[in-house]
């Protein structure tokens, strides 16, 4: 990079994917080699079932800019039903989330099979656009380190 | 009320002296006006201590999952409620409970009272007026003008589960979400201030875990030191994802008794999360916690249909 030139900002994402699906999705996408933006940092999970609430929550926390979390298409759980009790409690979060005032399109949910590769790089750049038109994380679970307030 | 309450303390004697339990989990005259103290009475003799009025906030049930042995517990409508929840989640055993179900015409808000008439010295209930004298001023109520927040948006004042019901029903309020509607309503920035003032309050005490009947986790995620989900510092935004990460533990499972907010010191306003997730549970899964017996808890069951709207926009 030339001294001088400032860097166009890029988010950087919490991608929660289940090892099955969007896993072996993402995985395809790059055997494929069908661009995507490198914003994501992926982080693999046994199922989308296994995501707990407080991944999504401590990952803002901690300065994410954004979260991705994608499992199987609803009937395909490697584990039957994984991803159905999941979604309960996903719709739950996503609401809940939005009451407290955290902006639209932080936080992600998508279903992502293994044989869409392509449509995996299609979300992550859908979701990166959107994170990316929010700006850096300030949202209202952004801890600033301080331990105090201001 | 008078005739409730020997009700009571009969029953208590008698299943004392029968052997039938060995504990009675009431409640007994507090060490301060208008407060009263949860009792474990463990022989015939003692149950003159039980009392029962409109003081009587706590939710008992919180203690009976802590309690040895059988037991005996005074149930209003929101204990019943979460001795339901605790007998699906099996955290009782029903053989070691029984349920002394009392109807429950809502409890006092004491901190209501005293941000006008100072600190109580004195305070008498009879016939629906409190009477008060604080350090400040000296006033009386309407028993209906201090009701706690939780009790008059109750839709459960009679118990749901009773092995001996004591005194009458009480008439159900007609109750919906207003006060969550009327949050939903207000812009995201307005929400947001709204939670970020009342986060500041938070001193993350958990008396709110604590006095929560459903906060049983052997380790709390917020004790938890790997990972470690909270430093120890005070931060609004901490404290925000405390409370939104321990409604959203209650998901499906909140009975709504309100005992969060008011054990809270600080008067952080807990229940805006948790009725907005009591709200999304009912509209969505059309479920309400501990109001029967076969219902299974929402979060435990599915269904192919289920809303799906929070997927990302393609």
């Amino acid at each position: 990079m030339i001294m001088g030139e400032t860097k166009p900002y890029e988010p950087k994402i919490a991608a929660f994917l289940c090892n099955w699906c969007s896993y072996a999705g993402a995985d395809l996408a790059g055997v494929g080699r069908f661009q995507y933006p490198a914003t994501i940092r992926t982080i693999r999970v046994p199922c989308s079932g296994r995501i707990n609430p407080l991944y999504i929550l401590k990952a803002m926390a901690n300065g994410a800019d954004g979260v991705l979390v994608s499992g199987c298409h609803p009937g395909d759980c490697h584990y039957m039903s994984g991803n159905y009790v999941a979604r309960r409690k996903f719709a739950l979060i996503d609401s809940l989330l939005k009451h407290v005032g955290l902006e639209e399109g932080r936080v992600n949910f998508s279903w992502v099979s293994a044989a869409e590769g392509v449509r995996f790089a299609e979300v992550v750049k859908g979701v990166t656009e959107r994170v990316a038109a929010l700006g850096p994380n300030t949202g209202v679970f952004k801890v600033d380190g301080g331990g105090t307030d201001e | 009320m008078n005739s409730i309450i020997d009700d009571i303390r009969a029953a208590a004697r008698q299943l004392l002296a029968d052997g039938k339990v060995d504990v009675v989990i009431g409640y007994e005259k507090g060490s301060l006006p208008l407060k009263s103290t949860p009792c474990f009475v463990r022989s015939p003799q003692d149950a003159d201590k039980l009392i029962w009025d409109e003081t009587c906030e706590n939710n008992l049930a919180t203690y009976a999952a802590q309690t040895a042995g059988k037991k005996a517990i005074i149930a209003k409508g929101c204990d019943s409620r979460a001795l339901m929840v605790l007998l699906q989640e099996n955290q009782l055993v029903r053989d070691d409970l029984y349920i002394i179900g009392v109807s429950c015409p809502g409890v006092i808000d004491k901190n209501k009272i005293e941000a006008e008439t100072g600190e109580i010295i004195e305070a008498t209930i009879t016939d629906g007026k409190v009477s008060v004298k604080g350090i400040a001023c000296d006033k009386e109520y309407n028993f209906a003008d201090v009701k706690d927040a939780t009790c008059q948006t109750c839709r459960y004042p009679n118990p749901v589960i009773v092995d001996l019901k004591i005194g009458g029903s009480v008439e159900v309020p007609q109750s919906d979400f207003a006060d969550v509607i009327a949050l939903e309503n207000k812009s995201d920035a307005e929400r947001k201030a709204y939670f970020k003032e009342q986060m500041s309050k938070c001193i993350r005490c958990y008396a709110c875990r604590n006095a929560c009947p459903m906060c049983y986790c052997q380790e709390c995620f917020v004790d938890c030191n790997a990972p470690k989900w909270l430093t120890g510092g005070v931060d609004s935004a901490e404290n925000l994802l405390f409370q939104t990460g321990r409604a959203l533990h209650l998901a499906g499972r909140c009975v709504e008794c309100g005992a969060c907010s008011r054990a809270c010191p600080q008067g952080v306003d807990i229940r805006a999360l948790s009725r907005k997730v009591n709200k999304d549970v009912k509209e969505m899964y059309n479920h309400e916690s501990g109001i029967s017996e076969d219902i299974k808890p929402a979060l435990n069951v599915y269904s192919a249909d289920d809303p799906e709207e929070f997927l990302v926009k393609e």
